[in-house]
């Protein structure tokens, strides 16, 4: 028994000690327990919603470009695709070639897959083709056993029903860069686009809406157990052009085969109702991608369809300038309206000598005759006065060689020249070169829009700006009230004295320009109106004396050396609504190439007249697809 | 102490209605509640369904509660005399085993039964018991320190735990060890010899790791490092660590445990069936079942030291030594404080052999209890 009991109490003890061991490790384990599930609980909680919710978003639909009546002009199609999930798929190289066989596949697309591939997670869908017909997408559905992993889904894309006809001033879309999707996570996207040129471009970011997001519970293995919370996204806003399309459309088809552009605008207000250049380009072409073949023919064409003439192509003035160089006068009070200056054909000044167009010389010519038959020489004399710069400075009051705030990208300033830009490039400035510019010849770089809008405020007077944005999500952009345009001025004496005698060019026997004189309205017996304009051509070459007394006939030179022909002008000429400027590239002389389609432009716009006055739906019926 | 005073009971032949009342129904409650814990967390952790797992597991316990009682009817010193031949068996089995066994995850481990998988380790961990406490039973404080009478007793432990490690199956022999070694500290072996012992295994750690599987060392290296492979072997650390910490104070609520419901939590019904009640019930949720658990293994304890006979003493101890190896290897392994090792939390996790095995074990111990005050057979001297 004295052994039982010394056992006993060796056992005792060495139990107490053990169960003292468990307790403490027990105890151990609850200090950890309070350690992870307190003092770090609130890092694992952040970790175990992360866990579980897997944000999305969701694309809007991009709005759509109207012109000013709610007529399409950028709108959403329906865009089957098919998409591949790398981790619902064994082989992805093999679903692939079986894919292939259904629809072709070219390497580029093969490389692009790869790249998106490598780029995203495994159960990120990436987009193998678009624009599936439904041939495709039967063909698919049908062998969809061979190919694990492809799901066919419905996207949108940009159509563009009018073509070339809106290429220019619309623009295109295009897939987002990589710097772009850093910018914006809505870009990452499948499918999506942004603008890449044109007004697309512009209102990118208004068309484009902001990205909706779901948050979606998770499990493990990523598949969705349900929708927790869904933010809708702000929907891209339709935008209102100021454009015409019907008058868009008669303007291009009015330019022929011509390597030509002509901007109508609104002269009260500055809104852009026309504005085609040819030859243009389907804008279409970008959404997919443009073929190298079709890159280089656009790029070699000397006609430059990729180049919006209206606002990118500078050309001098010519004669149209001549209003400038005489209002420059009369403000300088180096003229009058009422002296005359005698034109003899020619101004000789030191040892050179400046023809008039007219061989044989006008006589004497007053302001009014000066422009009415656009008498060279007496804007030589008026130039010689009044010296380039202030010529320069009054055709900047005119939205010449001045940044005007229209909204498209790529839209040049141009440049009117002045002494001393000359001598800052390291030149003199003669009285001859002043002389020259008098008659709109020479170192000019103007655009056909900055034309239009010298046009519409010599016919106004206002200041008015050329704009083409008219509503934003049906809101009216400022600008539409001619009121909201300040006063340009200039003595109202003097744009009388230019309205009359560009009256006169169009309308009064001996103007350079009454081929222009607007018809009759069909089927209408009250008098047509009137309009009023200046023709120009510019030489791009010059004309040597020895070519001259040969009898030198421009229309003989080849296609390239002839010369640009000009037409600005605005109608009604008794209470001034259009402004309009055209101009044909090496269309020989103003009054034969452009004079006659501005005629046939005003004629259309006037027509149109009542359309573009009434107030109108802004926005077209029905909403994007959704 | 009035327990000391009792007469030794030296009839053979007191009856089953004396047996059941000196049963210890408090702690059949315990394990009830346990039990319950269990069909609570099981239920969730099939969504909120009875089927296929809490239904089953509490069947699997009304099971193992008549096979638990009807244990703990033998006669414990009945139980002595088939200790070693119990030794035996599980031995055999486990060659059986290592002959035959079914290969789960790399490793031959299990025997298929009856519609069951059962693990001869977890057998042969009772067993081991049993024997090592039938041959320390009469051991004296000075047989104790002669090295001679240690040696059988440590072949004893080394054989199951050499067939064991050759399964491969590390956790089970690493458990298998220190509970034999746990019955040899409560049979008077001197301290200086323990600190030796484990002085050995530490330094002999580098010399076994170069012997490991290659998923063992990944679950050692894992346990070092979770993070260093957030999607491959250290998923489930990183998982079941965010489960516990997101349950927080007072939890997400029951069935509304995002990790386990939403499947991040990996085998929630099994070896972390302990993360997802923490994760739905928060701390206190967490620390109300670590201290069921606690009472478990306390009271096996005290039924230990209530007994008055070596053996029964032992077998207690060694019985509740199990219970916490399990308990705690399970709980750590979940918390990242150990290697995964695929321990289940017993009479919580889903697994039928397992509660069987741990109710028989229950069944012995309760048979210590019942069996506290008898006297054995005077003819065996004290060595």
């Amino acid at each position: 028994m004295k052994r039982e009991a010394q056992r006993s109490g060796v056992f005792t003890r060495r139990a107490l000690i053990i169960a003292g061991a468990q307790v403490a490790a027990i105890g151990g384990l609850a200090a950890r327990l309070y350690q992870v599930q307190v003092e770090e609980g609130a890092r694992y909680t952040t970790m175990a919603e992360s866990n579980r919710i897997s944000a999305r978003l969701i694309a809007p639909p991009r709005g759509r470009l109207l012109d000013r009546g709610g007529a399409i002009l950028a709108g959403n199609r329906l865009n089957w695709r098919a998409l591949l999930v790398a981790e619902q798929t064994g082989d992805v190289a093999a679903t692939l070639e079986n894919f292939g066989r259904i629809v072709p596949l070219s390497e580029t697309e093969r490389a692009r897959i790869e790249r998106e591939l490598r780029r995203h997670r495994r159960f990120v869908p990436i987009m193998v083709r678009e624009f599936l017909t439904w041939e495709d997408m039967a063909r698919i559905e049908v062998n969809a056993p061979e190919l694990p992993g492809i799901l066919v889904d419905v996207g949108t894309t940009r159509e563009y029903p009018h073509g070339p006809a809106m290429a220019h001033v619309i623009g295109y879309v295009a897939p987002p860069a990589e710097a772009d999707v850093a910018e914006d996570p809505l870009l990452s996207l499948p499918g999506i686009r942004v603008g890449r040129a044109g007004m697309e471009r512009v209102h990118d970011t208004v068309l484009r809406g902001r990205a909706g997001a779901v948050q979606l519970e998770v499990n493990a293995v990523g598949r969705v157990i349900r929708e927790l919370d869904r933010r809708e996204g702000t929907q891209g806003q339709d935008v209102n052009l100021t454009i015409d399309l019907d008058l868009q459309k008669s303007v291009l088809e009015r330019l022929g085969d011509e390597s030509a552009s002509a901007v109508v605008m609104d002269a009260r207000n500055g809104e852009v109702l026309a504005m085609a250049t040819n030859p243009s380009f389907d804008p279409s072409l970008f959404n997919s991608g443009v073929s190298q073949a079709q890159w280089v023919a656009w790029t070699s064409n000397r006609r430059a369809p990729l180049i919006n003439k209206a606002v990118a192509g500078l050309y001098a003035p010519g004669s149209t300038f001549k209003m400038i160089v005489a209002l420059a006068g009369f403000e300088a009070r180096v003229i009058t309206v009422g002296e005359t200056v005698y034109c003899p054909g020619y101004l000789d000044f030191g040892d050179r000598r400046f023809h008039c167009w007219r061989k044989y010389g006008h006589g004497s010519v007053d302001m009014r005759a000066a422009i009415k038959v656009s008498c060279d020489c007496y804007f030589y004399e008026v130039a010689k006065r009044v010296g380039i710069d202030r010529i320069a400075a009054m055709s900047h009051r005119f939205g010449l060689g001045t940044k005007l705030d229209i909204e498209l990208p790529g839209a040049r300033a141009g440049h009117v020249p002045t002494r001393a830009w000359r001598i800052g490039q390291g030149k003199a400035w003669n009285i001859g070169d002043t002389i020259v510019h008098g008659i709109g010849q020479g170192f000019f770089q103007l655009t056909p829009l900055s034309l239009a809008t010298m046009t519409a405020r010599l016919a106004t007077g206002r200041q008015v700006e050329p704009h083409l944005t008219r509503a934003i999500g049906g809101t009216m952009q400022r600008g539409f009230r001619p009121e909201d345009w300040p006063a340009l001025g200039v003595a109202e004496r003097g744009l009388q004295v230019m309205r009359d005698a560009m009256w006169a060019v169009v309308n009064e026997q001996g103007g350079t320009a009454l081929i222009a004189r607007l018809p009759a309205a069909p089927g209408s017996t009250a008098p047509p109106a009137q309009m009023a304009g200046k023709t120009g051509s510019v030489q791009v070459r010059n004309v040597t004396r020895e070519q001259r007394e040969r009898g030198f006939k421009s229309e003989n030179l080849p296609w390239e050396y002839r010369p640009h022909a000009l037409f600005v002008g605005y109608a009604p000429h008794d209470a001034p609504r259009y402004a309009l400027a055209v101009v044909v590239e090496h269309g020989n002389a103003g009054s034969e190439a452009a004079a006659p389609m501005a005629r046939d432009i005003m004629a259309a716009t006037m027509a149109r007249d009542p359309v573009i006055r009434s107030e109108r739906p802004r926005v077209a019926e029905g909403g994007p697809p959704r | 102490m009035s327990v000391m005073e009792r007469r030794l009971i030296r009839d053979n032949s007191f009856d089953i209605t004396s047996k059941l009342f000196r049963i210890s129904w408090l702690y059949v409650l315990l394990l009830s509640a346990l039990a319950g814990v269990g069909y609570v967390a099981l239920y969730s952790a099939a969504g909120g369904a009875p089927e296929p797992y809490a239904a089953r597991h509490i069947f699997r316990f009304a099971v193992g509660l008549v096979l638990m009682l009807s244990i703990a009817m033998i006669d414990i010193r009945f139980i002595q005399k088939m200790s070693w031949l119990a030794w035996l068996g599980g031995v055999v089995l486990l060659v059986l085993v290592l002959k035959m066994g079914n290969v789960g995850k790399g490793a031959q481990r299990w025997i298929e039964l009856g519609g069951m998988q059962w693990q001869p380790s977890e057998l042969m961990k009772l067993c081991l018991v049993l024997g090592l406490a039938s041959w320390f039973h009469r051991a004296s404080w000075e047989k104790m320190g002669n090295p001679l009478f240690l040696i059988p007793p440590l072949i004893a432990v080394a054989i199951p735990v050499g067939l064991i490690l050759k399964q491969p199956n590390l956790g089970t022999a690493v458990i298998t060890a220190v509970v034999g070694g746990t019955v040899f500290l409560g049979a008077g072996l001197r301290w200086w010899k323990v600190v030796l012992a484990v002085g050995g295994v530490v330094a002999a750690a580098p010399i076994a790791y170069s012997h490991l599987r290659d998923y063992q060392r990944a679950r050692i290296d894992t346990f070092l490092n979770p993070e260093s492979d957030p999607l491959g072997a250290g998923y489930n650390i990183i998982q079941s660590k965010i489960a516990l910490g997101s349950g927080g104070i007072w939890g997400k609520g029951y069935l509304q445990g995002t990790q386990g419901h939403l499947n991040f939590l990996p085998e929630k019904q099994t070896d972390f069936i302990f993360t997802m009640l923490a994760e739905e019930f928060g701390l206190v949720g967490s620390l109300a079942v670590l201290g069921l658990l606690a009472c478990i293994i306390l009271g096996g304890m005290l039924i230990a030291l209530r007994c008055r006979h070596q053996y029964g003493r032992l077998v207690a101890l060694g019985i509740s030594m199990n219970f916490f190896m399990y308990v705690f290897v399970n709980i750590a392994m979940v918390m990242g404080a150990i290697p995964v090792g695929g321990v289940p939390l017993p009479l919580v996790s889903h697994g039928g052999s397992a509660m069987i095995m741990v109710m028989i074990g229950m069944g012995v111990l309760m048979s210590v209890h019942v069996h506290r005050d008898v006297e054995f057979d005077e003819r065996q001297r004290d060595l």
